[in-house]
This record gives structure tokens, C-alpha cells and sequence, in this order.
């Protein structure tokens, strides 16, 4: 068959719904833009950990530092199956490791931003996972198999996490001053970088098209981008705190939330290195996993012992 | 001994399992986000959240026996104030748990030695007359089977893995060896409310000689023993670990979180 008709079946596969599987043929960018995003996707999830886990000692309660482990070793997991769902592209685990700590491979921009005070765990779970749902429920129906089905098992514990971070942001906002005070500031820090997790504006946005096509994409960023406002909008009454917009205002029209402008020029010096945190996040990264070498260099040694053990056993 | 000299033993005792569980998972919370490979970093806070969660229910019953004794605080203790607000000299964890991690070696050992004593320390709890305890510790002894079972592996594997893996085996018992002994050595209370330990140290010791020989590790030859950690005098980095555990709930006295 020519690579046309190759083409053509593939493109019908997912025009009528049909998941794209390891083995089935299809077209390398597509390929290629799997790898890219599946891995920067598990990539977010580690690097994710670092912010989080800054807090796990200093966790204020001893139900809040279990909850908090479980969140972030919730989000260990998540970096597993997404490994593993690029993988089926591949594309070996060590490699795209390789090219997170050379900085060729991106995150989430997100986790550039530090945590201050205890509130800023509560944020995260609130506005972060909550942004990254949005998108996430979205790529549950994404047309490659093994990502669409790590997606749904990912979402239903990002649904816990946002409803404990909230949870959190609850208890402050109904307690002693301070706290109120620590619960808005955090609101006013994470707010702007959460809208900017959704990415660049349609307009500006370079791979959008061709990802809808192939439905790797479902919804265009700024279409996401306002169902989160709509959403959160309405969910920070119930802790009588503000969002940091002065344009906030509903829009009887559009029946959605207007919003002021994102800092692009903030959006872009992060991207290209210069957020508050890039570096540590990096190195903490490269660090752990150049301290972890001998470790794994010894279980593997140890591996090869025993199956040789084996072998002589068995001759 | 009076029925208040009792409880006062049973409320030590209880202290010192909770603050032993606390510590320890505290450390190896250190871990998480930093693990040699990812699935030993969820590993690892795994036995993290274990020992968290034994730590709230042992803190939980002591709790109780304060709120229920004669002269019991106007404010009710609670698991949060006495993970919280005691002191250094308070603590009666095992100086054990309290060593710095070092390294993923060191880590490993102090995992083993640990599991290895609170296997067969909630095996003896389980057969207690204190019905709460005995029911933590039957709870608990799947987790602590698991903690075994993976430490152990962990040993063998380095120290019989490279040339380098074993050496760092060795440079950790070197470390770690001194802080064994009070694990198994009985504090007051612990004979008086709880299990002595020293009845299953043989047991203790041929467990780490059965790991020790397929690690291809050199067990100790009996040496000077540190302790005090049971009875409140610490090594100095205790100080330090609960400055951060501490840090909110002493800057932001009397909040809910
Ligand atoms: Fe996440
Ligand atoms: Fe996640
Ligand atoms: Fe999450």
C-alpha cells in the first residue's frame, strides 16, 4: 500500500473514533508529537513533586503530612504510567530523562514558581491541579490508546487533589487572621501562572491545528483556558477570598467569565529558563539522579549475578 | 505500682512508639522527589506514609490516656499536640531512627535493622492485655512485613551488587551499628507496659546474619552501644528535626490546619 493510503486509514481510524495502537501504523510527526507531549506530560509530574514536597516536613498537621505524602507520591505514579505510555512509542524511559536534565525536553512551567508558606500547598491543589484536570479530562479521549487510558486513571486522583487543596484553602480562610491573610496571598501569587498553564492564546499558538486533526487535542487552549475561569470564578466564593483580576466580570452574553490579560512576556521568560525556580528544579532533578547512579548500577550488577546464578543452576 | 504509676508507664511506652514511627517517617520523607529511580521513590515515602499513619494511632491512644487520667490539661491533648508541642528531652524515640540518611545505603540499613526489630516487636504486641495497642500492632504488622521483605532485598542487592555499593554497606554499618543495641535494650516502661525486647534479640540477630550472609556483609563483632534516645537524651540532630516538624503549628499557636 502507498503511504498515501497508510495516511487515509489512519486519518479515518480517528475521524471515527477509533484508538490509535502501539503497533498500528501512523505517520512519524504524529509519533513525534506524542513522545513530545507524553513526555513533557511525565516530566511535569516529577518535577511537580519538588514544590510539594518542599512542605512534606513542615506539614502542619499529621493528617496533612500524610495527605501530603500520598498527594506527591500520587504524583510519582502519575510520571510512571506516563513513562510507560511513551515507551509504547519507543522512545526508553532513560532517554527522555536524558533530555529533561540537558533542558532539550520541557515541563510545566508551573513548577518554576516556589512554595512560600503553607497556603501555597493548598493553592497548588486548588488552582493547579485543577488547571491541569481540565486539561486532563480532555486527553482522557485522546486518540493515542495507551495515553487516553493512563489519562483516566491520572484524572480520577487529580479530582482528589484539587478538592484537598481546596480543602485546605477552606480551613484558612475561616481561620485566625493570619491564615486569611496567608490563604489570599497564595491566591494572588499561583492565580496568573495557573492561566498560563493552558499555554500560548489560539492565536499564537504554533501546533495547535494539526494536534486537533489528529485529536490529540480536543479543545484549543483558550477554550480550557475559560472553563477554568468559569469554573474557579464561581468555587472562590465559597472561600470569600478575591482573584487578583480586576476585570473579572461575568459576561451575561458570552454566559462566561471575562478576564484580563495574561503577562506574556512573564509566560515567555519562564519558558525560556528565567522563572524563579528553574534552575533548582533542574538541578534537584540532576542531582538526585546522578546520586542515584551507583544505586542503580548495583541492582542491575546484582540482577546479572542472579541470573547467572540461575543459568549455572540450571545447566 | 498504682493505678496512675501504670498509666504513666503505658502513656510513656505509648509515646515512645509514636515518636520512633514519627521520626523515622520523617526521614525517610526526606526521600521523596529525590529517589535513586522513581519506583524506590514511591517506595520509599510508601514506608514514609506507613509509619506516619502507625505514628497518628499510637499518638492518638496516648492522647487519650492523658485526657482520661486525674489530672488531665485543660486542653484536651490531641495526636497534633503531642507530635507538636513537646520538646528535645520529650522525644523518646530510638537514636536509631533519628540518623541522617547519608546516603541510599545508609537509608536501606536503617530501614532493615528497624523493620527487622518492629516485625518481631509487633508480633509480641499483638498478644498484649492492652487491647488498643495490640490492635495497632496486628494492624500494622502487614505494612512492617513489607518493610522487611523490601529492606532486606535492598541489602542484599548492594551489598551485593558492585564494588562500590558494597563498600558504601560497609562504610553504614560502620555508621549504624552503635544505635542497634538500644533498640533491643529495655527502657522501664517498656517492661513495665509493654514487651522487653531484649527476649527476641537472638532473633533480631540471626535475621541480620541470614541477610548479612547473602549480602556478603561482615556482621559487627560486639561493640560499645549508644542510647539514651528512649528516655529522652538524643543524639544533636533530633533538635534539628523537630525545628522543621514543628516550625508552623510553634510560629502559629492555636489554629486549626
Ligand atoms: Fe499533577
Ligand atoms: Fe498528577
Ligand atoms: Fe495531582
Amino acid at each position: 500500500m502507498p503511504v498515501q493510503d497508510f495516511e487515509q486509514l489512519f486519518q479515518d481510524k480517528i475521524d471515527n473514533e477509533i484508538k490509535i495502537e502501539p503497533k498500528d501504523w501512523m505517520p512519524e510527526a504524529y509519533r513525534k508529537t506524542n513522545i513530545r507531549q507524553i513526555s513533557q506530560h511525565a516530566h511535569s509530574e516529577i518535577v511537580g513533586m519538588l514544590p510539594e514536597g518542599n512542605w512534606i516536613s513542615r506539614a502542619p498537621s499529621l493528617k496533612r503530612k500524610a495527605i501530603l505524602l500520598a498527594k506527591v507520591q500520587d504524583e510519582a505514579g502519575h510520571g510512571l504510567y506516563l513513562y510507560s505510555a511513551a515507551e509504547t512509542l519507543g522512545m526508553p524511559r532513560e532517554e527522555m530523562i536524558n533530555d529533561l536534565h540537558s533542558g532539550k525536553a520541557k515541563y510545566s512551567s508551573i513548577f518554576n514558581y516556589p512554595t512560600l508558606t503553607w497556603a501555597d500547598i493548598g493553592a497548588i491543589g486548588w488552582l493547579v491541579d485543577g488547571a491541569a484536570i481540565m486539561n486532563q479530562v480532555m486527553l482522557t479521549r485522546t486518540s493515542y490508546g495507551p495515553y487516553a487510558r493512563a489519562m483516566v486513571r491520572i484524572c480520577k486522583e487529580e479530582s482528589f487533589h484539587q478538592r484537598q487543596g481546596f480543602e485546605i484553602l477552606l480551613v484558612l480562610s475561616r481561620g485566625t487572621t493570619a491564615q486569611k491573610a496567608m490563604c489570599q496571598d497564595a491566591i494572588n501569587r499561583w492565580w496568573w501562572p495557573a492561566l498560563m498553564m493552558f499555554g500560548p492564546k489560539d492565536s499564537e499558538s504554533t501546533n495547535s491545528d494539526q494536534s486537533m486533526k489528529w485529536k490529540i487535542k480536543r479543545k484549543t487552549n483558550d477554550e480550557l483556558r475559560q472553563n477554568f475561569v468559569d469554573m474557579i470564578a464561581e468555587q472562590i466564593k465559597t472561600l470569600g477570598m478575591k482573584l487578583p483580576d480586576d476585570q473579572l466580570k461575568w459576561n451575561t452574553e458570552r454566559k462566561h467569565y471575562d478576564f484580563g490579560e495574561i503577562d506574556w512576556d512573564e509566560f515567555w521568560q519562564v519558558v525560556k529558563g528565567n522563572g524563579p525556580c528553574n534552575k533548582q528544579r533542574l538541578e534537584a532533578r540532576r542531582k538526585a539522579w546522578e546520586n542515584g547512579e551507583w544505586v542503580r548500577e548495583a541492582a542491575a550488577a546484582y540482577a546479572r549475578k542472579r541470573a547467572d546464578r540461575q543459568k549455572d543452576k540450571a545447566a | 505500682m498504682t493505678d496512675q504509676e501504670l498509666i504513666k508507664r503505658k502513656l510513656d511506652y505509648s509515646l515512645h512508639l509514636a515518636d520512633t514511627t514519627l521520626i523515622l517517617s520523617q526521614r525517610n520523607a526526606e526521600w521523596c522527589g529525590h529517589g535513586p529511580v522513581l519506583e524506590q521513590d514511591i517506595a520509599i515515602t510508601n514506608i514514609s506514609l506507613d509509619l506516619v499513619g502507625q505514628a497518628r494511632n499510637f499518638y492518638q491512644y496516648a492522647a487519650e490516656l492523658i485526657n482520661q487520667s486525674n489530672d488531665k490539661p485543660i486542653h484536651p491533648a490531641t495526636e497534633d499536640s503531642l507530635a507538636y508541642l513537646r520538646t528535645e528531652r520529650e522525644f523518646k524515640n530510638c537514636l536509631l531512627v533519628e540518623q541522617p540518611n547519608e546516603d541510599w545505603a545508609q537509608t536501606i540499613l536503617r530501614q532493615f535493622f528497624f523493620s527487622n526489630y518492629q516485625f518481631l516487636l509487633y508480633q509480641e504486641l499483638q498478644k498484649s492485655n492492652d487491647r488498643q495497642l495490640a490492635a495497632i500492632a496486628e494492624k500494622s504488622l502487614k505494612e512492617v512485613t513489607y518493610h522487611l521483605r523490601w529492606s532486606s532485598e535492598w541489602v542484599i542487592r548492594l551489598g551485593d551488587g558492585t564494588a562500590e555499593s558494597h563498600q558504601r554497606m560497609l562504610q553504614a554499618i560502620d555508621e549504624l551499628w552503635r544505635y542497634t543495641g538500644e533498640l533491643l535494650n529495655a527502657a522501664e516502661y517498656e517492661k513495665e507496659a509493654g514487651t522487653d525486647p531484649s527476649l527476641f534479640q537472638p532473633q533480631w540477630l540471626s535475621k541480620v546474619k541470614e541477610v548479612f550472609d547473602e549480602a556478603t556483609l561482615p556482621v559487627p563483632e560486639k561493640t560499645f552501644m549508644q542510647s539514651g534516645g528512649k528516655t529522652g537524651t538524643h543524639t544533636e540532630h533530633l533538635g534539628f528535626i523537630l525545628t522543621e516538624l514543628q516550625y508552623i503549628q510553634r510560629a502559629y499557636p492555636d489554629s486549626q490546619w
